[in-house]
């Protein structure tokens, strides 16, 4: 099915903060605008897939949506699997699509933990409470020394990441933080929990997003302009709490990956922009390994450089990604791969053909990749 | 923050049928893991089925103590008033002689640390709960 669904339309709301809005009022937003950017009214969507509110789930949160909306989609309901989940529910919908289950889907999704409540990014972890264990950042820390301990991975090599990236979103006008920083600023930035600064972690945000999907038959019946295909995708789990994972420097990422890029037909080597999960830096550096651009426990060397950064050789979170557009999971980093693909990012990668996004959640438990091709 | 405040602040393990065993061990001074009785795989933290082979049935085992160090972190913000008078603190993930992986607190590393290096068990009370740490072995 390589190439048969499109992505038709993007659109989000602001990011930051957006105090006194529902996530529900947030999505209806960045439907809205997913649409009119479709041309596609809103009475033939016949799907609407949404990834619940991370800061405040809800029973039958699809349905409530969906009533919000006016909608009584054939295809329709709220998947859980963390910041995977958006590009999951992607794939689900381009399956349904293909297979004559619905013709007109949305994905969305929203939350405000800015001006809400942060308590799901800040609690304990069961009772490893008692030692001290809180916190999300703290999992990833603990992969990042490893990483560091076993392969000579540097906090400048993280830092890089984040100047590469902080670099990108300074150029983007939606972006919640323009502010660029350099290696030494980085250097600067206080201990959170270390191996991790301030720096390495991504911003706490209020705002949604969503896209419209089709078959690309569909599309070009409707005229929709500059329609993205989706040339493959992947998932893979890692299941396993940190504590209990076997080996904490390699991740499913590597089958998500290796999924998305058999099914699009291409490598590492073919891809012209990446947008990578950014929760932490060193999210992005493993699950670049993972999907092949570097070899295993070389990340470091490959993020540093300036590799990474518009006009190196792999630009990466053109946008700002999670660390500098928005914190929100992950359906923003899908929404810039469609801007690279129709040609009209502001930090637009030269010819770009080929763009893969990845989502994940938890401390790298989930995994979800996508392959976008260059408009129609 | 007061003796008696801090201990009220504590985040005990919530003890339950499944973990029950586990705490009431540590209590009377042995660390305890589960190992299936159809597959022999040894795991932590208690569950009720064997997750590799889903078995029920098991038994608990006492650990040795000795362990190597998988990892750690070291903590420059609370996130709970009880630990704030500690910072900064680390935490770490432990592998047992035996297998099992469990998260703990390393104690007496003025030498610092590295992965893999060999620990030993310390069972520590805290707000009188016995806890399993670890130092250098």
């Amino acid at each position: 099915m390589r190439g048969n669904v499109v992505i038709a339309g993007v659109g989000h709301t602001p990011f930051g903060k957006l105090p006194g809005r529902s996530t529900v009022s947030l999505n209806i937003e960045a439907c809205r605008n997913a649409l009119a950017d479709a041309g596609v009214d809103k009475d033939a969507v016949d799907a609407l897939l949404v990834k619940p509110p991370t800061s405040n789930p809800q029973f039958m949160y699809g349905q409530t949506l969906a009533e919000a909306m006016g909608l009584q989609p054939r295809v329709g309901g709220a998947w859980d699997q963390g910041g995977a989940a958006n590009i999951s529910l992607i794939s689900f919908a381009a399956m349904a699509i293909e297979h004559g289950q619905c013709e007109i889907a949305l994905v969305c999704y929203a939350d405000n933990p800015r001006t809400g409540s942060r308590h799901a990014y800040e609690k304990a972890w069961g009772d490893d409470a008692a030692f001290g264990w809180f916190g999300v950042p703290a999992g990833y820390a603990m992969l990042a020394r490893r990483h560091m301990e076993q392969f000579g991975t540097t906090s400048d090599q993280l830092g890089a990441i984040a100047v590469a990236i902080r670099g990108h979103g300074a150029a983007n006008p939606n972006a919640q933080l323009r502010k660029p920083i350099t290696l030494e600023e980085y250097r600067q930035s206080p201990w959170v929990i270390d191996p991790l600064r301030r720096d390495d972690c991504c911003l706490v945000s209020d705002g949604a997003a969503a896209v419209v999907l089709m078959s690309r038959e569909r599309a070009r019946r409707l005229q929709v302009a500059r329609a993205v295909p989706i040339l493959g995708f992947g998932q893979g789990q890692s299941s396993w709490e940190v504590a209990q994972r076997s080996d904490l420097t390699s991740t499913a990422a590597e089958v998500s990956g290796a999924t998305a890029l058999k099914m699009a037909g291409l490598a590492a080597r073919d891809i012209d922009v990446a947008q990578i999960y950014d929760c932490f830096t060193i999210t992005v550096l493993m699950t670049l390994e993972a999907y092949g651009f570097a070899r295993r426990g070389e990340g470091g060397p490959f993020c540093a450089g300036g590799r990474l950064q518009a006009g190196g050789e792999l630009p990466v979170n053109t946008a700002g990604g999670l660390l500098s557009e928005t914190g929100m999971p992950g359906l923003q980093l899908v929404i810039e791969g469609v801007r690279q693909m129709r040609g009209d990012a502001v930090v637009q990668v030269a010819d770009a053909r080929t763009c893969i996004v990845s989502n994940q959640g938890g401390i790298m438990h989930t995994h979800s990749t996508l392959v976008l091709g260059q408009a129609l | 923050m007061s003796r008696d405040r801090a201990e009220a602040a504590f985040p005990a393990p919530q003890r339950n049928e499944t973990n029950g065993p586990y705490w009431q061990a540590l209590d009377a001074g042995r660390l305890v893991f589960q190992r299936c009785a159809a597959c022999a795989n040894a795991w932590l933290p208690p569950r009720t089925e064997c997750p590799r082979c889903l078995s029920p049935r098991w038994q608990w085992e006492n650990a040795s103590g000795a362990a190597k160090l998988v990892s750690w972190v070291v903590y420059h913000h609370g996130y709970h008033p009880y630990f704030e008078s500690r910072l900064p603190y680390n935490v770490a993930v432990v592998e047992l002689a035996e297998g099992p992986r469990l998260t703990s607190n390393i104690v007496e590393a003025a030498g610092g640390l590295r992965i893999d290096m060999p620990l030993e068990l310390i069972i520590q009370s805290e707000a009188g709960v016995a806890l399993p740490r670890f130092r250098p072995g």
